[in-house]
């Protein structure tokens, strides 16, 4: 018992020596040395937990790895990057995936900038409609993406019976996630629902970095409001509205929690995103080797894609 | 059609437009809350009134669905609970009505006290690597700086399921496997690339005369960082940590495939909550309830600082 007692004395006493010296040689670091030592612990986890394992990626993708046996992995060149270069199926699901990116920018951009213009209209009560708009956005995709199943079931769900209401079509007479013509309408729906609320938001920030004096000479000169939403707003608000386009065309390429819980690629792969074919090859099959080749060949569309996009942004925002 | 100016500001639109835009934007917001309303009032529903046909608006509330989600109960006959002793809880007895006898606590507490800790835990240790590496970086010149920062800024850029096939493998071999120190590793690697650059942003309008005078009077660097410069920067840190513990709390994929039972949190576990014959709904929707509310007062109280953190920077005054 009573070397417990002892323990943290011990302890403290040791701390208390130690702690001087250390203390003393810190007050004298050099702003270099702290500049250093403030970085270094980030760049180090950085390095451990996102480059390294990218560069394992890249290694195991040229192998046939299969992390469930035993066998060490063998290389086999880039057979993995020519299976999945020559799979139709596989292009199938990056059809899909454009499909979903496309209407989703797309809708997400009308709806966005729409709601943006008008909250920036200032009427009453508009700052509070704004934080009730931006809610879905703040929530887990995958808690959310998993009760819209409940709101999209026919007959007892709430969505069909909304539509049924305002249509007269059956609620009963259609299925939004197991029907093969509207699934993947049904995930670009809620991903719009989603992530609207944050293409809005950078609008709204692009509208409000229009200084006032550019609005005032436009009206002196009688431009008309059409005239000075194309040759204002517009041009001022696009470099804001691109890099909003540019999140979330990243974040729907790789989309995996909220369509995994909601339609988990089905019915039948209609909407199987190429994140979800990534995570069968790589934790149901697993094909390690194959799935890491498909990782890499992800990241670097998603990387060469961003560069060429961010020089077309660079080149809006000079003109 | 007068052509006196107007005697409004310019910034201004007509009453007329901005009654147009209230109703449209009321009309969206409603239908965009909706969904949501649904989740919370079927968290209050019976098991029947939550898959009735037609969806029932209103219905009769009860706790049967939160009683659901914290307990395990295995289905009695009538005689066999009419010979127990009467129930001494009010939740015993919402299970007796439904012929159903309370075994023991659900795993849901654990489910969200790994949410607790795996959230908070990676918030503190990014938020505080962040600021750093952030002070680091905007005060002191550092060799390739715009080059570490766009590598910091990159790493964002990585589709989690892509590296999920190698973080999986090290995570196994060094035994980080479904362990919440693993989680907490993982998502603060994650989260500080955020943290440094909305950091950065926040530190850079910290005048550094502040600074320079507190070295002036005798203090070292460590100590003008910690007197002068961290009280200044507390809001942008604690809009920092919002953030990061917003991501932490709804992370879906990394959990689902870097766990199997002790360091799993709410979002893989959520979808598995399952009664007898398909999924409990009203239970799923009071989990579903519990875990989206604190996210939802977050965004209500704390709106204006999280504003800077979804324009990412990218919106400079």
């Amino acid at each position: 018992m009573s070397g417990t007692n002892v323990t943290p004395t011990l302890v403290d006493g040791m701390a208390m020596r130690t702690a001087a010296p250390v203390a003393r040689r810190l007050r004298g670091l050099s702003d270099r040395s702290i500049a250093w030592l403030f970085i270094l612990p980030t760049m180090l986890l950085l390095l451990a937990i996102n480059i390294f394992p990218l560069i394992w990626a890249i290694r195991l993708s040229f192998t046939g790895f299969m992390a469930n046996l035993p066998a060490p992995a063998a290389f086999i060149g880039i057979d993995n990057y020519v299976d999945i270069l020559t799979d139709e199926d596989l292009w199938a699901n990056f059809q899909i995936t454009a499909h979903f990116v496309f209407w989703t920018i797309a809708l997400q951009v009308l709806i966005g900038l729409g709601l943006a213009l008008l909250i920036n209209q200032k009427f009453r009560g508009h700052s509070f409609w704004t934080t009730v708009i931006l809610l879905p956005m703040m929530l887990s995709p995958a808690v959310v993406g998993n009760f819209w199943t409940l709101l999209f079931q026919p007959q007892i769900g709430p969505f069909n019976y909304l539509i049924g209401f305002f249509t007269g079509i059956a609620p009963s007479s259609f299925t939004m996630i197991g029907s093969v013509a509207l699934a993947p309408w049904t995930v670009v729906l809620v991903n719009t629902w989603m992530w609207t609320p944050y293409v809005m938001l950078i609008c709204l920030a692009g509208l409000r970095s229009i200084p006032d004096y550019i609005y005032e000479a436009a009206e002196v000169d009688r431009a008309s409001p059409l005239r000075q939403f194309w040759s204002i707003t517009l041009p001022m608000v696009l470099p804001f509205l691109m890099l909003a386009v540019l999140f979330q065309a990243i974040q729907s390429f790789v989309m995996f929690d909220m369509v995994n819980l909601l339609t988990s690629g089905g019915p039948g792969s209609t909407t199987e995103l190429v994140s979800i074919t990534l995570k069968r090859a790589a934790f149901e099959k697993w094909e390690t080797g194959y799935a890491s080749a498909l990782a890499v060949i992800l990241f670097v569309t998603i990387f060469g894609a961003a560069n060429v996009y961010v020089r077309a942004l660079n080149w809006v925002k000079q003109q | 059609m007068s052509v006196v100016p107007s005697p409004r500001p310019f910034s201004e639109s007509s009453p007329l437009t901005r009654r147009i835009a209230a109703v449209v934007v009321v009309f969206y917001a409603v239908f965009t809350i909706l969904p949501l309303a649904w989740i919370g009032a079927t968290a209050f529903k019976s098991q029947a009134d939550a898959i009735a046909y037609p969806p029932k608006v209103f219905f009769t509330p009860t706790l049967e669905g939160f009683v659901d989600l914290f307990t395990v109960q295995t289905h009695q006959s009538r005689d066999f609970i009419a010979k127990l002793p009467p129930p001494q809880t009010w939740y015993e007895k919402i299970a007796r009505d439904r012929d159903m006898v309370i075994a023991g606590p659900s795993r849901v507490v654990e489910r969200f006290l790994n949410s607790l800790i795996i959230g908070f835990g990676s918030t503190i240790l990014a938020t505080f690597l962040g600021t750093l590496a952030a002070y680091g970086f905007s005060r002191f010149r550092v060799p390739l700086a715009d080059d570490l920062l766009f590598f910091i800024l990159s790493t964002r850029m990585m589709p989690p399921i892509a590296v999920a096939v190698p973080i999986y493998m090290m995570y196994r071999w060094l035994g980080l496997y479904d362990t919440r120190i693993g989680m907490i590793l993982l998502y603060t690697a994650v989260n500080v690339s955020l943290a440094v650059w909305l950091l950065k942003g926040f530190i850079d309008e910290i005048p550094r005369e502040y600074e320079e005078a507190a070295l002036v009077d005798g203090y070292t660097r460590l100590q003008a960082f910690r007197k002068v410069v961290l009280p200044q920067a507390v809001t942008g840190i604690a809009a920092t940590a919002i953030f990061c513990l917003i991501f932490s709390w709804n992370e879906y994929a990394f959990n689902l495939l870097l766990t199997s039972s002790d360091a799993q949190t709410m979002p893989p576990f959520i979808p598995f909550i399952i009664g007898e014959g398909g999924q409990n709904w009203p239970a799923v929707a009071a989990a579903t309830t519990l875990f989206l509310l604190p996210i939802v007062i977050f965004t209500i109280a704390l709106r204006k600082h999280l504003l800077r953190g979804i324009t990412f920077g990218a919106v400079r005054k």
